[in-house]
């Protein structure tokens, strides 16, 4: 299996007016293709940070971040943007969906940026929306979704580049347990297709689905291992629900 | 990204806030509307100007006491009113000594008459002219059937007359005209002759008149009464000659002293343009400073409001910007924006500008114009206005920072 993102001694500092925040202090670390990764921390631990670099919205202060064997510690915004349209596909807390857009648009916008045109680019998007079970709603507007249903128009939406990775942070934080575990089985049965998910979460319950966990504290790695309790669903239940 | 996107962006974001876009775009409404009603409404007048003086030919000039334009108060008008009527004798003088002219034509005018043809009879709003024979070109006015007036009739005073289109239509209805018999005021004239139809023209109708003979004329109406001289210069290459010539045997006719002013105006097509537009110039040159500052200030107003739809949609940016959009998508999106904000404005101020100049048109009766050069460049204004203003607002946009847009409440 190759290697999806590596990261090599990135460290990353912010300037709060007289203060230097190092918000990261030599992390290093590797994720291979498929893995099912959950990033934990305290708040202050520096994974919102963390998730902000491999999510290439901002680059380390040093350190190397190899993304499919690209650097992109030292690329400009132009570049980052690209990457970010290519390889990552971004799940919010907030679902981060535009409000007066309807779910295709929505869905639609990244192959906009990305230049792909308009048939095929709704063929692209009908099929990513169909997969999250949303096609009955694709003329909705987000206020016209529940929670749960907003969250999935956001996984479609990561999803409809065919990504490398795909990005969540805090996937569940705004929805109730119930709702949280289906998008979370969402998350497994795309995981079994071959996804590469990166969690960003402080919840153990929701951290448990994944398969390794690195655990943050003051900006280092504290702990990286396997998930021994894994919460896992048949594929039949996962169908069912998505 | 294709700019079919980009407008539907645009269009989608001044949709969400109709009220506060309609407010924006108010200002530039005013402005464009003011510059090309303005524009209209002068070119409307400047081409009813010209088809109205089309009856004096090419390099033909008319000498009369009153200016043919003016502009000015009633303190001036008074001048004018003293000065003494140009007589038969004055105007006759001046006929027979010209050495550049062609033609001189002298007429006198007398309105509102009526026409009477057995029980069919004109409005009381028909003119009577009287003209020498060399009246009727100098004039341009065409015989379409007849004859015209010849040295005969105005030798012996004859009782004839040429028609004008409108008063064959009230009372010729069925032709026949030429031969035939009227009465017009209290006198009983001979048709010899039918103009050639001309078209309603700078609030007259220039084709309800009839011609009679000057010296019938005079006759009928009275010999102490203002008189206009029209000459034909030989040539274009001795028009100013001709003009000069004119002025000169006119004052030694009047006895204008040597150095006091003319007390008559000479006016030709070109002279009476240029007074217009001399005159519409400085109009065009005060509408236009004002509608510029008025475009400056909705301008402002475009750059504020779009300020503020930059920091309300941070969101929205952050959002763009975390699924690939470059700084040049946001640009141009917010450009854009600004730029549909304006022409929308813009367009509207262009046709309510263009509708609201022809007005004059209508009230004239003559066709309506469509300035395209100025709806030109009052699209290209807005353009400018949309560029200039909306760069700074769509520039802030573009470097937005994702994490902290995506962050903002």
């Amino acid at each position: 299996m190759s290697t999806i993102i590596r990261l090599a001694n990135i460290t990353k500092l912010y300037q709060m007016g007289e203060e230097q925040v190092h918000a990261l202090q030599g992390v290093s670390l590797e994720i291979m293709q498929n893995e099912y990764v959950a990033i934990m921390g305290p708040s202050g631990s520096g994974k919102s940070t963390m998730m902000n670099i491999i999510g290439c919205l901002d680059t380390p202060t040093s350190g190397l971040y190899e993304l499919n064997n690209t650097n992109v510690s030292e690329m400009n915004d132009n570049q980052l943007a690209r990457i970010r349209n290519k390889e990552i596909g971004f799940v919010f807390q907030t679902f981060n969906l535009l409000a007066r857009s309807d779910v295709l648009h929505n869905v639609e916008l990244p192959l906009i940026y990305g230049g792909i045109n308009v048939t095929e680019r709704r063929r692209m998007a009908m099929e990513s929306i169909e997969r999250v079970g949303l096609s009955e709603r694709m003329h909705h507007k987000p206020n016209e979704l529940s929670g749960g249903q907003r969250q999935r128009v956001a996984v479609a939406r990561a999803l409809v580049t065919r990504p490398s990775i795909l990005l969540a942070d805090e996937p569940t934080g705004n929805l109730d347990t119930k709702t949280g575990e289906e998008i979370m089985q969402l998350f497994d049965a795309l995981h079994r297709e071959g996804n590469t998910i990166i969690l960003v979460t402080h919840e153990e319950d929701i951290a448990a689905h994944a398969h390794r966990m690195i655990r943050l504290r003051d900006g280092r790695v504290e702990r990286d291992e396997p998930v021994m309790n894994r919460r896992t669903y048949g594929a039949s239940s996962v169908a069912a629900s998505a | 990204m294709e700019f079919s996107e980009l407008l539907k962006i645009s269009l989608n974001a001044i949709r969400a806030n109709k009220l506060r876009s309609a407010l924006t775009l108010l200002g530039i409404v005013v402005g464009v509307f003011s510059i090309i009603g303005v524009m209209t409404a002068v070119r409307v007048l400047q081409s009813s100007i010209e088809e109205g003086l089309s009856n004096l030919g090419s390099h033909t000039f008319q000498i009369q006491k009153f200016p043919a334009l003016f502009v000015g108060g009633h303190d001036q008008w008074h001048k004018f009113r003293n000065r003494k009527d140009i007589t038969i004798d004055q105007a006759e003088f001046v006929a027979e000594r010209m050495s550049y002219a062609q033609y001189v034509g002298i007429e006198g005018w007398q309105g509102g008459q009526t026409v009477e043809v057995g029980r069919l009879k004109t409005n009381p709003n028909v003119s009577i002219c009287g003209e020498n024979p060399e009246g009727i070109p100098t004039n341009n006015w065409t015989v379409a059937e007849g004859r015209s007036i010849n040295d005969n009739d105005q030798r012996y005073s004859t009782q004839v007359a040429i028609i004008g289109q409108d008063v064959v239509a009230k009372v010729f209805p069925n032709g026949g005209a030429v031969g035939s018999q009227i009465k017009a005021g209290s006198h009983r004239y001979t048709v010899i002759g039918v103009f050639e139809k001309k078209g309603g023209a700078f609030g007259g109708n220039t084709d309800n008149f009839i011609a009679i003979p000057l010296s019938t004329f005079l006759d009928e109406f009275g010999k102490r009464r203002d008189l206009h001289i029209m000459v034909k210069a030989k040539g274009p290459e001795v028009f100013d000659e001709a003009v000069e010539e004119a002025r000169t045997l006119l004052r030694l006719a009047r006895k204008v002293d040597p150095g006091a002013e003319d007390d008559f105006d000479i006016f030709s097509n070109d002279s009476l343009i240029s007074t217009f537009n001399e005159f519409t110039f400085y109009v065009k040159l005060g509408i236009g400073f004002i509608s510029f500052i008025s475009l400056l200030a909705a301008g402002v107003g475009i750059m504020n409001i779009m300020l503020v739809s930059v920091t309300e949609r941070t969101r929205e940016i952050g959002i763009r910007k975390a699924v690939g959009a470059r700084r040049m998508n946001i640009l141009g999106q917010f450009i854009t924006e600004a730029i549909v904000l304006c022409q929308i404005g813009g367009i509207v101020g262009i046709l309510l500008g263009i509708f609201s100049g022809n007005i004059a048109a209508l009230a004239f009766n003559i066709p309506p114009v469509v300035p395209i050069d100025w709806a030109l460049l009052g699209f290209l204004l807005c353009l400018v206005i949309g560029v200039v203003f909306g760069v700074y607002p769509a520039w802030k946009a573009a470097n937005l920072d994702p994490i902290e847009s995506l962050r903002y409440e």
